[in-house]
């Protein structure tokens, strides 16, 4: 079946290569058909896949790349059908990753990879818009479905689409759709398993025109006389690619045969300076102007009619007018942001203090069972806590997601990115930029894994960088006793202040630094804004339930392999090498002398006298802890750093707490409290610490001051270090997250130490 | 006929492309979405700081940035 319409003009005609791509898996049925998803976003691609599949699906993760895909099964009948949700995107050049992803998806290396026919869901409201991506895909030759989905709203707005029209122009199967109540998509799967099965696909040829018509004929045959990449691409779409400029095939051509990419690249030229000089354009322009001609003259004549007294997008305009009204837009945004805060921290509240309090069981529980040694002190206070620490934060990042899903799919994350793109871009960043920065810790108490992750939405990769990379200097939740801590002890008259300015700081050195970052190390144009704006659209509570639930367990699985290991090694810095006998002695004597003498009062002794003995006996053992951990492999590196310090003022306690701090932020304060010889602190409730600290004349407002900021910007934890490389896709970002903040930290410590010394005397 | 770069165009006003003189990604982002000559487009609206820009073309509705709205040439359609 040849496929050629083109609008205006016949097929050029000449001696066409008849390039039939057939996969091994044609051959034989008896193997999983493999189905690919193809659609631009917000056209309910996603939806459609989680109707197919259920929960049967995963993540497909392509090396090197952060964009994901996923894969699921489906079954018609009694057979089982390989499902592959790609990326959404509206076009299949090289300029982002989400298309270069599905490019390589159609046309994998590996043929066993290769789908066997493609699905591509169109929102039939923009039908024009949508099917620039379906001739995109006929060009490549894989047999294609139209999916017009969302007919429900073009129904209502009482549009009518011919679908026979359609399909027969196009000459492929089109179905009406209505995903999100899976209308239509078992007619489109059957249709796409029969299409993979039938004859091989023509590559669909679309007339570019006389002035690159020639030049794509001449450049085809060069292509196919020297037999390039045949067995992956059809040749015309090689030498379209060429045109275009494609960097990702230019390369690969270049290492397949270089003298023939010379030779491409020449009669590129050429012809681009014809272009320049007659039209003033490139020859992608007018690839792109003749794609966008074709699907005019495929929907020309019928194939929709409109009824124009209705007005699809009235509704989406009003919300608008008010949503993004000058003066209520932004106030409407700080309510959102405020509220989706609220609810995640108050509410968020009870289950992870249900959590944090199961895990306090559980540590008892087996600190009970077990003997005093090292293996309880490596399961308590090693792998529960840590462990612990980890998942309490899992209901947070659930309700978290579970808001961001929502706002995503209703369309009004878009409009946030639409009002304050303007005021982001100053800083090199992108307007989408807002989202993960308040959920790091914008609004204090936010935190800065679920951060990093929500950066997935940002499309444009280097404002993602930057973004990703400073979101740590928020004002995190875990950060938050630290400074309830200091500001209680040393700013007493003007809390509320302190407090606010530090988030405020966050906020500056985020912004500042991201501004340092993209006119040095992440240089370059911005990324260009051209963004839609989705109609506004009830979510689908299926789908905003299995976004959240990805995101959830994508936490808990990676975070929590890593924080096992961390655990037990943080764990083990603070324990060995333990304390010499000798040097044990003397504390341990005095601890048993003690517990002797509690042991012998009399049932009836003076409770004063009892509670004295028990707190001497405390005493003792919090001094023998803060012994043990002077001696260990961490307060050895707290020692050995503190003429580093010492000028932002912090002594070896301090800097131990900070190292520890790495692994979780939550842990500086209880470590200090180790430190301090007081016994474990609750972070909560350190009154104990606050007593000593505001006695100690090693302590003064400059030194709470140094060591806040130095809190707040300092290297990010252990767990959201492991997302930041997850995301940010290289082990550099890992090392540059920690260097440069705890450098960029200890440099504005000195600073306000230096200051606070002078103004505070 | 009249013709202005689309930042200039008034909230409201229907408008025809006539050129995208933006080359490299940014051309290619904007030629991708359907701003090429002959599509016909609409200002919805503008971003409470006055940019981006919302344009309207074919049902879709599509923010831009006004440093690359300057880019495209409409000829508005007298009603």
């Amino acid at each position: 079946m040849s496929v050629t319409y083109d609008g205006t003009e016949a097929n050029d005609g000449g001696e066409a290569y008849e390039w039939h791509h057939t996969s091994p898996l044609l051959d034989s049925l008896s193997q999983t058909p493999r189905i690919a998803l193809v659609g631009n976003p917000n056209c309910g691609k996603t939806t459609a896949f989680n109707q197919y599949t259920g929960t049967h699906q995963h993540v497909a993760n392509y090396p090197g790349v952060t964009v994901e895909s996923k894969e699921g099964f489906s079954r018609l009948d009694d057979a089982r059908v390989l499902l592959l949700d790609l990326p959404g995107t509206y076009s299949l050049t090289a300029y982002s990753q989400e298309e270069i992803v599905t490019r390589e998806a159609l046309l994998p290396k590996d043929d066993k990879e290769r789908p066997q026919a493609v699905i591509d869901v169109v929102d039939a409201s923009t039908l024009e818009r949508g099917m620039f991506l379906t001739v995109q895909i006929l060009e490549m030759g894989l047999p294609v479905v139209l999916a017009c989905n969302m007919m429900d709203e073009v129904r209502k707005a009482g549009t009518v689409i011919d679908m026979n029209l359609l399909s027969r122009r196009l000459g492929i199967p089109v179905f009406p759709v209505v995903a999100r109540k899976g209308e239509g998509l078992d007619a489109a799967l059957r249709a796409a398993v029969a299409a993979g099965q039938g004859e091989a696909m023509e590559p669909l040829h679309i007339s570019y025109g006389s002035d690159l018509n020639p030049v794509l004929m001449e450049m085809e045959k060069k292509i196919v006389h020297a037999n390039a990449l045949l067995d992956r691409y059809p040749p015309r779409w090689t030498a379209v690619k060429v045109l275009e400029g494609d960097e990702a095939l230019v390369a690969e051509l270049g290492a397949y045969d270089a003298a023939l990419l010379e030779s491409l690249s020449a009669m590129r030229d050429t012809l681009s300076r014809h272009l320049e000089a007659t039209l003033r354009i490139a020859p992608e322009a007018v690839i792109t102007d003749y794609r966008y001609a074709y699907i005019r003259g495929v929907l020309r004549d019928g194939v929709v009619r409109k009824d124009n007294t209705k007005d699809r997008l009235a509704m989406t305009d009003k919300l608008d007018s008010v949503f993004t009204n000058a003066l209520a837009g932004p106030l409407i945004m700080l309510g959102v942001m405020y509220a989706m805060f609220y609810t995640t921290f108050e509410l968020g509240a009870y289950p992870q203090g249900w959590l944090e309090a199961f895990f306090g069981w559980l540590g008892t529980v087996v600190g009970n069972i077990l003997p005093d040694g090292l293996l309880k002190s490596l399961l308590v206070n090693g792998i529960i806590d840590g462990v612990g620490g980890v998942l309490s934060f899992v209901p947070l990042i659930m309700i978290m997601f579970l808001l961001i899903a929502f706002l995503d799919d209703s369309g009004y994350m878009a409009r946030m990115a639409y009002m304050l793109d303007r005021v982001f871009r100053m800083f090199g960043l992108h307007g989408a930029s807002v989202m993960p920065y308040i959920v790091s810790g914008g609004i204090a108490g936010g935190c800065a894994i679920p951060g990093v992750m929500a950066t997935r939405t940002l499309r444009s990769p280097k404002e993602k960088l930057a973004t990703l990379l400073t979101l740590p200097f928020m004002a995190c939740g875990a950060k938050l006793p630290v400074f309830l801590l200091l500001v209680g002890v040393f700013f007493q008259e003007n809390k509320a202040l302190v407090m606010f300015s530090l988030m405020l700081a966050g906020w500056a050195a985020a912004l500042l630094v991201s501004r340092l970052l993209r006119s040095t190390i992440i240089r370059g144009d911005a990324t260009p804004f051209v963004m839609e704006l989705p109609p506004y659209r009830l979510p689908s509570l299926r789908s905003v339930l299995i976004h959240c639930w990805e995101r959830t367990w994508m936490y808990i699985k990676k975070a929590g392999t890593v924080l096992l290991a961390i655990s037990v090694l943080l764990w083990a810095a603070m324990t060995f090498p333990e304390l010499d006998e000798e040097k044990a002695r003397p504390f341990e004597t005095e601890i048993a002398m003690l517990e002797e003498q509690i042991r012998l009062l009399p049932a009836d002794a003076d409770e004063a006298a009892r509670s004295d003995l028990a707190s001497s006996l405390e005493e003792k053992q919090a001094a023998l802890a803060s012994e043990e951990l002077r001696y260990s492999f961490a307060g050895r590196l707290g020692t050995f750093v503190e003429p580093v310090t010492l000028p932002a003022g912090f002594d070896w306690r301090t800097d131990i707490a900070l190292i520890s701090g790495i692994a979780a932020k939550e842990a500086i304060v209880s470590t200090l409290g180790t430190a301090y010889s007081l016994g474990e602190q609750d972070p909560e409730e350190a009154t104990g610490l606050a007593e000593r600290l505001a006695k100690d004349p090693a302590w003064s407002k400059a030194v709470a001051l140094a060591l806040m900021l130095f809190v707040l910007l300092y290297s990010p934890c252990f767990v959201a270090l492991v997302v930041i490389r997850q995301e940010a896709g290289s082990w550099k970002w890992l090392a540059f997250s920690v260097i440069f903040n705890t450098v960029l930290a200890y440099g504005v410590a000195v600073a306000a130490y230096r200051i606070g010394s002078l103004v505070w005397g | 006929m009249k013709t202005l770069p689309l930042r200039q165009l008034t909230t409201g006003k229907k408008a025809t492309v006539v050129h995208v003189s933006a080359k490299g990604e940014l051309g290619r982002r904007i030629r991708d979405m359907g701003l090429i000559p002959g599509t016909e487009v609409e200002i919805v609206g503008r971003a409470p700081l006055r940019d981006p820009v919302a344009l309207r073309l074919f049902g879709v509705t599509l923010a831009l940035r006004n440093k690359e709205a300057d880019f495209v040439t409409v000829e508005v359609v007298e009603a």
